[in-house]
């Protein structure tokens, strides 16, 4: 019987919400929360001999205390396995899976973890096995079914494939195929022209190309934007501004006001404690500062208008479309820059 | 520029100018500060954005916000941290 390790976030624990968010890494023993299904779908074959759990905003910056929570666990034949979340598009914690999961994979353990493809995470996680969840925890049945199953294949020393959910980068390794490069070319080929125009043995990196805006030459008389993916809207949230998964963007004139006032605007972001922002808008959305600084001419003024949407579980299409509107809006504004806080 | 603390990220979807913060939730502020440090905080990290902004970069550069001056601040000069944006090359992945 293999003995694993499950990692989660303080919310899967029962612990708390965004209130919990800052506590520090725990173990408890046995499985927690929906380590309680995958230990029943991994039975009889395999046991969760410990869970550790540890709050969102902290995590990805304590992986080594992490690790040695998970080594220090008190197993007869030691701990085999480390499996982390699933996180789904959960940003926080899906960077903490995939740290872990890395981290326990170079500490010499099998790991895997799961969330979902859009995870801003999911790079973090190397050549360490991903398998895919669900966008939200809703798909948490199924995204354990596929976890369970991945978990099973590498204690078996089975290969991990795209079939079974794996996402991410691959290790390269030297198999033998079944047809030599010159006729898989041309059955790549032939399939190319059949109209399947991503078929590809080698899948590339994600990278993202942006080519970096020329420097702001006379900032003494630029005018300059301040936008934001924090949520950050007047109290009533008269907009309708989503909490998570946005799908649209919003904008709030500001030329009147030197400060935003606790109580007249807040964050409506469902991706963290906005306690703090509500407390002091201004850590979202800096005006105060950005008015003084116009004051006394460190930069020309302030853009009337700010921007804003929700960067929690957005997808990637919708986040391109948004920068691409709000530089075409402010270029034809006439803003040189754009000031952009992100939580 | 992006003001932002997960700089990893920021730096992996390619970012160009990245000023780091210290939390997730406050991007522009530290509650860990009394209102008037923590203005000095924001402060701080907004002219650094502006340096940012008027820095030629060709690939996510991150633009660490420099140790607090001792001496009474003289808004009009140039701050006194003039080191170099630290730069980190994109991975070389074939």
């Amino acid at each position: 019987m293999a003995n694993i390790v499950h990692y989660i976030n303080q919310f899967f624990a029962g612990v708390g919400g965004e209130d919990s968010a800052g506590a520090g890494p725990t173990l408890v023993a046995g499985p927690v929360g929906p380590g309680r299904r995958l230990a029943e779908l991994l039975a009889p074959e395999h046991q969760i001999v410990a869970t550790v759990w540890c709050g969102d905003d902290i995590a990805s910056g304590v992986v080594p205390a992490i690790i040695d929570l998970i080594r220090s666990v008190d197993t007869d034949g030691g701990v085999d396995l480390v499996a982390a979340g699933p996180a789904f598009t959960s940003g926080r914690y899906g960077l903490a899976c995939a740290r872990v999961a890395a981290a326990a994979h170079d500490a010499g353990l099998r790991a895997v973890a799961s969330m979902h493809e859009d995870n801003p995470g999911l790079d973090e996680a190397g050549t360490t096995p991903v398998v895919a969840s669900g966008e939200v925890a809703r798909r948490m049945a199924p995204s354990l079914d596929r976890l369970a199953n991945a978990i099973g294949l590498l204690l078996r020393d089975e290969p991990l494939t795209a079939a079974d959910g794996r996402i991410g980068k691959l290790a390269r390794l030297t198999v033998m195929a079944d047809a030599t490069a010159a006729e898989r070319a041309v059955d790549l080929a032939l399939v190319r022209l059949g109209g399947d125009h991503t078929a590809t043995e080698i899948p590339l990196p994600r990278f993202d190309q942006v080519t970096p805006a020329a420097p702001v030459e006379d900032l003494r008389t630029a005018m300059v934007a301040l936008v934001t993916e924090g949520g950050l809207v007047p109290d009533e949230n008269p907009g309708s501004l989503e909490s998570a998964r946005a799908t649209r963007w919003l904008r709030y004139p500001i030329a009147e006001i030197d400060g935003l006032q606790a109580g007249e605007w807040r964050s409506i972001h469902g991706g963290f404690s906005t306690a703090y922002a509500n407390e002091d808008p201004h850590r979202i959305l800096p005006l105060d500062v950005g008015r003084q600084l116009v004051a006394e001419g460190a930069f020309g003024s302030l853009f009337g208008e700010y921007f804003v949407t929700t960067g929690n579980g957005t997808s990637v299409a919708n986040a391109r479309r948004f920068g691409i509107e709000w530089a075409a809006d402010l270029r034809h504004s006439g803003a040189r820059a754009a000031i952009l806080t992100a939580t | 520029m992006l003001l932002c603390n997960l700089i990893s990220i920021a730096e992996r979807v390619g970012a160009p100018r990245i000023v780091p913060t210290r939390g997730i939730p406050y991007p522009t502020g530290d509650p860990s500060l009394t209102p008037e440090a923590e203005k000095e905080w924001r402060r701080r990290l907004l002219e650094r954005a502006l340096e940012a902004l008027q820095t030629v970069v060709h690939q996510p550069t991150v633009f660490q916000v420099g140790p607090a001056t001792k001496a009474q601040p003289d808004t009009k000069a140039e701050p006194e941290t003039k080191a170099e944006p630290e730069t980190k090359a994109q991975e070389a992945h074939a």
